[in-house]
């Protein structure tokens, strides 16, 4: 992610493609001041609305991170490595189902989902070969896992240590938003309340051991790509957001300590203007939250960082090259929006997971927004639009419309339970699709210009003797392990799951000792319980 | 009929395909219900009611767990509204249902109301009949209650549990006047939650306060249950099977009261679509709705007019008879 | 008269994308339909049992995990073991080439992303009225 570079910038100075140089930001040329500084601030000031470097890209670009993972943990990092070779700077790994929801590959309800949509990860072994060849001090690894993130991560530690990397050095982030699965991407396992216990444990670890990672990624994105409005993404995510802060404090942490370990994950959909004022938008009530609600006094707590990924659900399977301009609009958006790292979508991926050389096409897309377009030269170069300010005005306004509805539901737990978040967004996004049946929205390649031949796409298929070897291997790992040992570390699991002692450090010894993710997962769930969905249309 | 046979043999398609035909309004095939009526009433049915939002799925899901281990074979009826609007309906209740659904030895149905209102009782006590049949010998009936048709739906089970929660309110109060007075048994479900001390105290002061408990000798208990993870669901079934205990002596009694008022209802709907047939094709109808809309008859001497005239003729005797030739012979006779 | 339609939408294996599944629901509801709505993560014996049981006329399946190939036709066998007769459709992301081997399994067809509600609506219905 960029970082404050103390006002160093990539170059001496930045000119555009026919010479004229640019300044590092504009700012109205007779300002009302005092407006200016209460809404919008220069970039790196409080509220943060134009970005929160005073440089930002000229500084430093944002991290450049496709979510990439499919197959064994071999076929993942063989990925990783093409993707590093491409200039690519971070990384981001997708898990399969059944690591997500803590199954192990050969429990009879992963038959089928082993290696499909994203890596199985069943013990250390996986997670050994995962990262095997890929210096873990130099690279920033992003893992989207929620219920089972404590784990997850606690293997990834112990992998950095046997390469040498301290826990305190290891750069990244766990997804960890275990709020936004109960309203919209539905991968829950645990109730609430035990879940948000969980994430308090790797707020206080992290805070302790591994300052530099990212405890949490509060994330938009999947609410979005369940059909929310853009208005419903930002106030239900910043509102988890204000739940993650207040389950921090709750636990006794100073909201100061934890607080800037906070990241976030928003969604670019196709509406250009609206998504860049959303992204806007989202630092400056997050500033005000943090200051006036929390009373944070270091300012990186107010600073709101987020990845951005390109809308999933605005791609087609009909005329897939489309999707490559979808896509580049969506990235330009994140970009001016002030994004701190970026995962650009593939041409092919309302048909299947991406195949190598659509991955690289999106790759080249962000690097050529970066490196060609100049809109990385100065900073947040649409402040100031009335149009613009105006959108960020009114989402502000709808946020807060949205954050009173909650507060009065009793807040984000009690709204969830009462299904408010998934009622929304169900009602939204049926909303949706039929305007777009009606063509009240256009959608290119589908419900107009329609006409073209079939391209011919190479998907990229998984190998069918995934689940197999995938179960070989888990079998072989379980055979030769210390089952002793694993015995003893599930008891301490268990014993810290019924009392209050950080689960961080019993998971480590857990995974250390080769226990799979399903044997922990079985026992937290034993001691948790499971959650089940309300139906809610 | 070979439905029958499979039906009787307790064949999960052919119980549903049996429950799909009975549900249309009229039931289509009446014989169906005339074949294994003989073999039904063996069953003990529980109902389970409350307001919206307060867990009953999850309840009847943990109930039917529960009773699996007494009865080998449990059905399941969920009633839900239809869509005022287009008459279709989302049925979720098997969202909830997650231990029952899975287990085949629990037979689960989801039933749109389908704006029928005194049907939905009549289609909801063939649905269980049918279940009983075969050979599923404890049914629970899950219905929001909302209306009158829920109560009514309410009357074909032995027992009925009432399920709130607290949260909801001036719930209690609202139902008070509603479906306090059916309840046999009370859950005060998501028990764990804020305020659940004062739904259940209400709930005991104001089952005190109806005198008409107190004399027949059996005191509604209020059972607290968090359904979400089986709480108080082991005492809820003791309490449910003491009722059911307790009914045992009267319940040759209560079944020819179901039986007589299920058979005075059966009587006046047939009594009357037999009547009004007859009126409207004998032209009988139009004269006397004229005379009434002319101030010349009253609405209560135009009922009598017409009714007395049907039975001096004796149109439609026998089935199927009602054909115009037949009844304009008759009406001249 | 004009039979209630009946139909099931479920969603079998590990998946959670349940966007297309809900808006499904809601269009067969609004078309007059009754929609039993299975929820997440059902195993193919949940589905083919409960699809049963509920004498639908209709099993709408939804899987957007690619376990398309494994799930759907041990639903459909399971189905016919217990006597459903129901018609089976597919929805989700199905690559074309899956699609032969999902319609040989007893599936009758197959809606892929992008796939119109009305479309959705309209074939259910055709189904249902050339199967009476």
């Amino acid at each position: 992610m960029a970082d404050t570079t103390g006002g160093r910038e990539r170059r001496s100075d930045f000119i555009t493609v026919s010479g004229r140089p640019l300044e590092r930001c504009y700012a109205p040329v007779r300002a009302d001041a005092e407006e200016y500084c209460r809404e919008l601030g220069n970039p790196g000031e409080y509220p943060y609305t134009r970005g929160i470097h005073p440089t930002m890209y000229r500084g430093r670009l944002w991290t450049m991170r496709q979510f990439a993972g499919f197959g064994t943990a071999e076929d993942s990092n063989a990925r990783y490595r093409f993707l590093l070779q491409q200039g690519q700077t971070g990384l981001s790994v997708a898990f399969d189902f059944p690591t997500l929801l803590g199954y192990d590959s050969d429990h009879p309800r992963s038959e089928g989902e082993v290696g499909k949509l994203g890596v199985a990860v069943d013990t250390l072994a996986d997670m050994e070969i995962l990262f095997e060849g890929i210096p873990l001090d130099r690279v920033s690894t992003s893992m989207t896992i929620n219920a089972p993130a404590a784990i997850l991560w606690a293997m990834y530690i112990v992998v950095a240590e046997k390469q040498g990397v301290t826990r305190d050095r290891i750069t990244g982030t766990i997804q960890n938003d275990i709020l936004k699965e109960y309203m919209a991407q539905k991968t829950f396992v645990f109730p609430p309340r035990p879940s948000l216990r969980l994430v308090a444990d790797t707020f206080a670890f992290g805070s302790r051991e591994a300052p530099r990672w990212n405890t949490i990624s509060i994330s938009g994105y999947h609410i979005r790509e369940a059909g929310a409005t853009a208005a419903q993404e930002l106030a239900f995510t910043l509102a988890n957001g204000r739940e993650y802060v207040q389950t921090g404090i709750a636990a006794g942490l100073d909201v100061d300590d934890f607080a800037p370990r906070l990241s976030f994950f928003f969604n670019s959909h196709v509406d250009f203007l609206e998504e860049i004022a959303k992204f806007r938008t989202a630092r400056r009530i997050w500033a005000r939250e943090m200051r006036e609600r929390f009373r944070a006094t270091n300012p990186r707590s107010c600073m709101l960082r987020f990845h951005t990924q390109t809308a999933g659900c605005s791609l087609t399977a009909q005329q897939p090259e489309n999707n490559i301009v979808r896509t580049t609009l969506q990235a330009l958006a994140a970009v001016l929006g002030g994004t701190q790292s970026l995962h650009t979508n593939s041409m092919d991926e309302a048909l299947a997971l991406p195949g190598e050389d659509a991955v690289r096409l999106a790759l080249r897309t962000q690097q050529i927004i970066a490196l060609e377009s100049g809109v990385a030269n100065t900073v947040d170069p649409l402040g100031g639009s009335y149009c613009l300010e105006t959108l960020t005005r009114q989402l502000e306004q709808e946020t807060q419309d949205y954050f009173d509805r909650i507060d009065r539901l009793g807040g984000v737990v009690p709204a969830i339970e009462l299904g408010f978040f998934q009622r929304e967004i169900a009602d939204a996004s049926y909303r949706y699709q039929r305007r777009v049946e009606a063509e009240e929205l256009a959608v290119v390649g589908v419900n107009c210009h329609a006409a073209g031949p079939a391209p011919a796409i190479n998907l990229l298929r998984v190998d069918p003797r995934t689940e197999f070897r995938q179960v070989e291997r888990l079998q072989a790992v379980r055979r030769d392990r210390d089952g002793h040992a694993v015995e003893r570390s599930l008891r301490h699991v268990r014993e810290a799951a019924r009392g209050s002692d950080n689960l961080m450090y019993p998971l480590l010894e857990a995974v250390g000792a080769y226990a799979t993710l399903g044997e922990i997962m079985g026992v937290l769930r034993e001691e948790f319980g499971e959650y089940r969905e309300e139906a809610i249309f | 009929m070979e439905l029958v046979s499979r039906l009787l043999a307790g064949d999960a398609a052919a119980l549903a395909r049996a429950i799909t035909l009975v549900e249309c309004d009229p039931p289509s095939p009446r014989d169906l219900l005339a074949a294994i009526y003989p073999y039904a009433g063996k069953a003990r049915v529980v109902g389970i009611t409350g307001p919206p939002g307060v867990g009953k799925s999850t309840l009847v899901d943990q109930l039917a767990t529960a009773f699996r281990q007494t009865h080998a074979e449990v059905g399941v009826l969920a009633v839900d509204p239809s869509s005022p609007f287009t008459g279709g309906a989302i049925l979720g209740d098997r969202v909830r249902m997650v231990r029952s659904s899975a287990d085949p030895g629990i037979f689960i149905r989801s039933l749109a109301t389908r704006g029928q209102l005194g049907g939905l009782s009549q289609a909801t006590a063939n649905a269980i009949r049918l279940m009983d049949a075969a050979g599923r010998g404890l049914i629970l009936v899950e219905t929001v209650g909302a209306g009158q048709a829920e109560v009514d739906i309410m009357n074909h089970a032995h027992t009925v549990l009432v399920v709130l929660a607290p949260g909801l309110g001036d719930d209690v109060q609202a139902i008070k006047a509603g479906i306090l007075e059916i309840g046999h048994v009370f859950a005060v479900n998501k028990a764990d939650r804020d305020g659940a001390d004062r739904t259940s105290s209400e709930l005991e002061a104001m089952l005190e306060m109806a005198p008409d408990r107190a004399a027949g000798g059996w005191r509604p208990p209020v059972v607290r249950t968090v359904a979400r993870d089986g709480r108080g669901i082991p005492e809820l079934v003791q309490k449910l099977d003491e009722h059911w205990d307790r009914r045992q002596p009267e319940l040759g009694a209560w079944q020819r009261r179901q039986a007589a008022a299920e058979l005075a209802e059966l009587v006046g709907a047939m009594a009357r679509s037999r009547l009004q047939d007859w009126a409207v094709k004998s032209g009988r109808w139009e004269e006397v709705l004229d005379a009434i809309v002319g101030r010349r008859l009253d609405p209560q001497r135009g009922a009598e007019t017409l009714v007395s005239h049907y039975l001096n003729c004796r149109p439609g005797e026998d089935q199927g008879s009602k054909t115009g030739g037949r009844i304009g012979r008759r009406k001249d006779a | 008269m004009d039979r209630i339609i009946r139909v099931m939408v479920a969603k079998p294996g590990l998946d959670s994308h349940d966007r297309g599944a809900k808006v499904v629901a809601r269009a067969y509801r609004d078309a007059g339909m009754e929609v039993v709505y299975t929820g997440l993560h059902q195993t193919p014996e949940q589905i083919a049992d409960g699809a049963v049981q509920e004498d639908v006329d209709v099993l709408a399946v939804s899987i957007l995990s690619g376990a398309h190939s494994v799930l759907l036709p041990r639903i459909i066998s399971r189905l016919r073991e217990r006597g459903g007769t129901c018609r089976v459709l597919a929805g989700g992301v199905i690559p074309e080439e899956d699609v032969p081997g999902l319609l040989e399994a007893g599936v009758a067809r197959v809606f892929g992303p992008g796939s119109r509600l009305d479309a959705i609506v309209d074939f259910t219905r055709e189904l249902v009225r050339s199967r009476v």
